[in-house]
């Protein structure tokens, strides 16, 4: 595909965003979206299963814009509570609150915002970019991509996401081999024969997504700050007057060279599957310590410190949508719930999509790339607003979200059950965050579990249970030696130490 | 023999179970061959690495010397009473929105879950799931047309 074929492309993408419905959708999505990031103890996960059935009624391309629109929005919104108020509404908003709190106290709150939207914009510029150019040609690729090429590639995302996530290894691997089974749950397509539903006819199409989602990441989560009370109940809001929006001159010089790199350390991560924007912004931000003439600067407001975290948090945001939406593999929990909306819509996500529907894809580049714009535009002058927001004591806020949820769940099927499920999800989620295991690799192997075995049966089958099939062809052998690779790096004692101590200082943040 | 470790021990028992579990579970459905692979192939192979994974980790979290002292397990106590009322709530939203309606439920629903929290004022709480069911109405009902009657009667 050139150049001319690219804008071509870009040309449909901007007419379908830019027509009203769209617009209203992208905005709505990106409002709804930081609203739902301000707010603590309540992820983008949860919040975009929470949000799907506002979706269901729209066309397939108005959904997909509303649910990115969701997504960015919660990862905005969460840098702007980090910086105000120290609390990272999102894990990958972490970072922020050590230069971004910081400039806040010393009166630089409005410059501080401020360059965390120019650094999320100019990343998110470059990360739709990106998407445009590296799409097609994955696409192209993806599509001579058989069974065994399907299994290898999915091997290796999850174990990506393994080596890439916080917390133990082996414990992430258990909890991905979890994932897989419950996405068993329901009839297998081969036989016909009911798997795990325990003579459940409503299991028989399988454990919604949705309950999972809202299970592990809402129910769970606000258990778990229900137990926490102390931490919640007083909130330290900023009173003191934003004053000054504009850096100056000095403060972009500063952080344009920071902008950069976090750029390109989010698109490098966000296009790997597993990567995602909470490791891009931790490595960004140690990259900018490293470089630095002063580091003892950092963590006292310096400016690099909010830049580079917030634009490599957003590049890897952009780039999640090259993978996922050109090989219909999921790059994370948010993501997989996305694919999972487009199949609700009669879509199945895969290499196909860019050619059968160039009007979404397009269209959702396109709209990324303006909600972007209305991100800056919206949020600079919205501030006072999600102050205010953060006063909302947590006795109203969760029951709000447990109803969201609950009318959520129900109204993706109409079905009862549904509702009890998100329970014992809800109530296992406690346990994984009581017994400290991650989640998010739970949800991105559940939804890869149907199509793992389907891909595994077909690779098999054409090979007549010949096993090395996944080593003779040369793609496939190449992931799992990428697989091999990731988790000898792993085992490595130099690395192991590494790893632990950023996730240890990750958790002491 | 100590436990040096509660939560990888714990966690490491569970896999294990859940993949014993699966495994047991697994043998009603035919396995076949690798060729042509039955349905109770590739859920036999995920409980048993589960269940292998699951104890190594129990394992690595018993420590044979009693050398260091076990750490206690810390953090907040148990959440058993957001944990009931939460659950509570649910059940009784998914009850009633098939028999009595979306607002009746809703109302449950938010009264049952307020009683989680630490304090409970009853007028607060009933201005706020008044507001919160006339939000939720105007967006489901109104807004994304869900179609769940009203109330019992309509």
């Amino acid at each position: 595909m050139d150049f001319s074929n690219i804008l071509q492309n870009l040309g449909l993408g901007f007419s379908t965003a830019l027509s009203l419905i769209n617009l209203t959708y992208c905005f709505l999505g990106v409002l709804v979206g930081t609203l739902i990031g301000v707010l603590p103890g309540i992820g983008p996960v949860a919040a975009v299963a929470m949000l799907l059935p506002l979706t269901f009624n729209l066309d397939p391309v108005g959904a997909i814009i509303m649910l990115s629109g969701i997504y960015y929005g919660t990862q905005y919104g969460g840098s702007t509570t980090a910086i105000l108020v120290n609390l990272p509404g999102e894990s990958s908003s972490v970072i922020t609150c050590m230069d971004g709190y910081a400039m806040a106290r010393n009166g630089r709150a409005g410059p501080a915002l401020a360059i965390a939207a120019i650094g999320s914009f100019f990343a998110g510029t470059v990360g739709t970019i990106m998407v445009a150019f590296l799409g097609p040609p994955l696409a192209e690729i993806a599509l001579k991509f058989g069974a065994p090429e399907y299994f290898s590639l999915m091997v290796m995302s999850l174990i990506a996401a393994s080596v890439l996530s916080s917390g133990s290894m082996m414990k992430t691997i258990c909890m991905i081999v979890l994932g897989l089974l419950v996405g068993i749950v329901g009839t297998d397509v081969n036989s016909g024969m009911s798997r795990f539903t325990f003579g459940m006819s409503g299991l028989a199409d399988g454990i919604n997504f949705a309950v999972i989602a809202m299970g592990l990441f809402g129910f769970a989560e606000i258990m778990s700050n229900l137990a926490d009370k102390a931490d919640l109940a007083d909130r330290s809001v900023l009173n003191q007057k934003i004053t000054g929006l504009m850096p100056t001159l000095e403060d972009m010089k500063a952080a344009s060279g920071a902008i950069l790199r976090g750029t390109a350390i989010g698109a490098f991560f966000g296009t790997l599957p597993g990567g995602g924007p909470t490791i891009s912004a931790f490595s960004a931000y140690a990259l900018e310590k490293k470089l630095a003439k002063d580091p003892s600067r950092f963590g006292k407001g310096a400016i690099e410190g909010v830049a580079a975290p917030e634009s490599a948090n957003n590049a890897a945001v952009q780039c999640a949508f090259i993978t996922t939406l050109t090989l219909g593999i999921p790059h994370g929990a948010t993501m997989a719930l996305i694919l999972g909306a487009l199949t609700i819509q009669g879509i199945a996500p895969g290499p196909q999509v860019m050619t059968q529907r160039p009007d979404l894809f397009w269209g959702l580049i396109a709209s990324m790339w303006i909600g972007n714009a209305m991100l800056v535009v919206l949020n600079l002058p919205l501030v006072g607003v999600w102050v205010k927001l953060l006063k909302v004591p947590y006795r109203y806020m969760y029951p709000a979200i447990m109803m969201f949820m609950a009318i959520g769940v129900y109204s993706v099927n109409n079905l009862d059950l549904d509702v009890y499920m998100t329970i014992l999800f809800g109530v296992l989620g406690y346990l994984f965050l009581k017994l400290n295991c991650q989640p998010a690799p739970l949800i991105l192997a559940f939804v890869l579990g149907p199509l793992m075995e389907e891909n595994l049966r077909r690779a098999l089958l054409i090979s007549r249970g010949d096993p090395t099939v996944f080593l003779t062809r040369p793609i496939s052998a190449a992931f799992l030696i990428a697989a091999i690779l990731l988790l000898t790096i792993m085992i490595i004692p130099s690395f192991k130490k590494k790893r632990e101590e950023a996730v240890a200082s990750s958790e002491v943040l | 023999m100590r436990i040096k470790n509660y939560e990888d021990f714990w966690s490491g028992v569970m896999f294990l179970a859940i993949g014993a579990l699966a495994m047991w579970e697994s043998t009603n459905y035919p396995f076949g061959t690798a060729s042509r692979m039955g349905p109770g192939y590739f859920p036999t192979c995920l409980g048993g690495m589960m269940a292998v994974l699951g104890a190594l980790v129990a394992l690595k979290a018993v420590e044979s010397s009693s050398g260091e002292h076990a750490k206690p397990a810390e953090g907040s106590p148990f959440a058993w009473k957001a944990l009931i009322m939460l659950s509570l709530g649910f059940v009784f939203f998914g009850w009633g929105v098939d028999h009595i309606g979306f607002i009746p439920s809703l109302f449950g629903l938010s009264v049952i879950t307020a009683l989680a929290g630490s304090t409970f004022n009853i007028k607060e709480v009933l201005i706020m799931t008044v507001l919160l069911i006339a939000g939720s109405v105007g967006v489901f009902i109104y807004g994304v047309e869900l179609p769940i009657p009203l109330f019992w009667w309509r």
